[in-house]
């Protein structure tokens, strides 16, 4: 069973029917117990990195999130899901970054180009030998966002150019997570979410 | 690695049905909503826009149940506007499988809406909706309201900018004066918006001939919408797709995994 965490962020319904194409049972809850107990979690996002983090305290989502990975339970977090996983994000910070979960370290800021958000399909240099990417060559996801992390960390790395390189995705064991939206990336979404839930 | 430029599938729906017109009138049915929706998706659509054009309050339900009903089938980017007006109608639009929702009325009456829902959803979900037309403004371009049946003396970059401040994720710009008549978009129009925003721009209105959407994307734009040539089998989009690629623009070609 695949739980996608509802804490008042986002295109949930999207994420629900997306991961349920897959084959899984697909729950969406604000539950801890339920979060904590899923083969799979799903932490989704639309949303301002302080206002998401919020969200996520007020449903003690750092906390499943930890006990997830220490629990060798697999999570993945997408667009401001995977933000979040980092120690500080620089969103309308106004000069005093925000914290984050702090899975890896490091702070999401602003990425530097003309024209942002970073909207629409762009390719991505997927890491070798990765899991979530098996399959699935040459394809373009679906990316909004103007902030990104762009310094390697975790196991597997990989990237997207916009302006300047960042990690359009990190694979690091029991936790994964993707800049982009696979459940808006048409069949090349869809197969990386199968890739994903297939792992479970 | 780049950016794709981005083919958007236009909906007007009221009450259940998709409809169009030629300058926002004489409208005449075009189809199912989730039946149009999924077939884009299949065809290559980028994206879907749904503008609930509906007048009521049923109208409006009737739209929220589409959007749930193409969420469930169509995994592409989904923009749903109209009627939208306060923080909880973009959470509701959001929770029914909406991705991005644009608003334009209610904006001009209260600027402040961008400012609420940008820092409770993030920006990148605000499209802000702009119908515009050649008018003695200060650029030559004005706004109008309630689907470009009312002026507003208000101009129309001077509006594109104070709401990029204010902090829309993108900029749906429509010409009122080419909407639906397939005689090319307002070129003009997209070159001074783009002057003036460092957002995503959407250009829309005129679409007519493949020319048209290279045309635009010449003058700036970083999106095509357009509605009346696709539901009315002028192009598919895989030939609007095909063309821009001969011509060296970025597409994204449909996965077939």
């Amino acid at each position: 069973m695949i739980a996608i965490l509802d804490y008042g962020s986002g295109n949930l319904r999207s994420a629900e029917r997306a991961f349920a194409f897959s084959g899984q049972d697909v729950v969406v809850t604000s539950d801890a117990n339920i979060a904590f107990e899923a083969d799979g979690l799903v932490v989704p996002g639309v949303g301002a990195f302080a206002a998401c983090m919020k969200g996520l305290n007020k449903i003690n989502g750092a906390e499943i999130i930890r006990k997830r990975l220490e629990s060798e339970r697999p999570t993945l977090g997408i667009c401001i899901g995977m933000q979040i996983l980092f120690s500080l994000g620089d969103e309308h910070s106004q000069g005093v970054p925000h914290q984050g979960v702090g899975i890896w370290p490091g702070t999401v800021s602003a990425l530097s180009a003309p024209i942002l958000p970073h909207m629409g399909w762009n390719n991505v240099e997927a890491a070798l030998g990765s899991q979530l990417f098996a399959g699935i060559d040459n394809e373009s996801f679906y990316f909004v966002h103007s902030y990104a992390a762009k310094e390697p960390c975790g196991q597997m790395q990989s990237w997207t150019n916009y302006g300047e390189r960042f990690l359009s995705a990190l694979e690091d064991g029991y936790i994964s997570a993707t800049q982009f939206h696979p459940e808006k990336s048409g069949a090349a979404g869809l197969a990386l979410i199968k890739n994903w839930s297939h792992s479970l | 690695m780049t950016l794709s430029i981005r083919i958007i599938a236009c909906l007007d729906v009221t009450d259940g049905r998709v409809v169009k017109g030629v300058n926002f009138t004489n409208l005449v049915d075009a189809g199912d909503p989730v039946e149009m929706a999924a077939l884009y998706g299949l065809e290559g659509a980028d994206e879907l826009t749904f503008l609930d054009i509906s007048a009521s309050s049923s109208g409006r339900e009737t739209t929220l149940d589409i959007v749930r009903r193409t969420a469930e089938q169509v995994f592409i980017p989904l923009t749903v506007g109209g009627g939208v007006r306060t923080v909880e109608d973009v959470d509701r639009l959001l929770r029914a499988g909406a991705d991005k929702v644009s608003i334009n009325t209610s904006a001009i009456a209260r600027p402040e809406l961008i400012a609420d829902i940008a820092d409770r959803f993030g920006s990148q979900v605000l499209v802000l909706s702009v119908d515009a037309r050649r008018a003695r403004t200060d650029s030559g371009f004005e706004v109008t309201t309630h689907g470009g049946r009312q002026g507003t003396d208000m101009d129309a970059l001077a509006w594109i900018e104070k709401a990029c401040e204010l902090g829309v994720g993108e900029i749906l710009l429509n010409s009122m004066d080419a909407d639906g008549t397939r005689a090319g978009y307002d070129i003009g129009m997209i070159s001074a918006a783009r002057a003036v925003s460092k957002v995503p721009l959407i250009a829309s209105g005129g679409a007519g001939s493949l020319e048209d959407f290279a045309s635009a994307l010449d003058a700036g734009a970083d999106a095509l919408l357009a509605a009346s040539v696709f539901h009315f089998g002028i192009h598919r989009i895989k030939d609007v797709k095909n063309f821009l690629k001969s011509h060296n623009y970025p597409i994204r070609t449909v996965a077939t995994l």
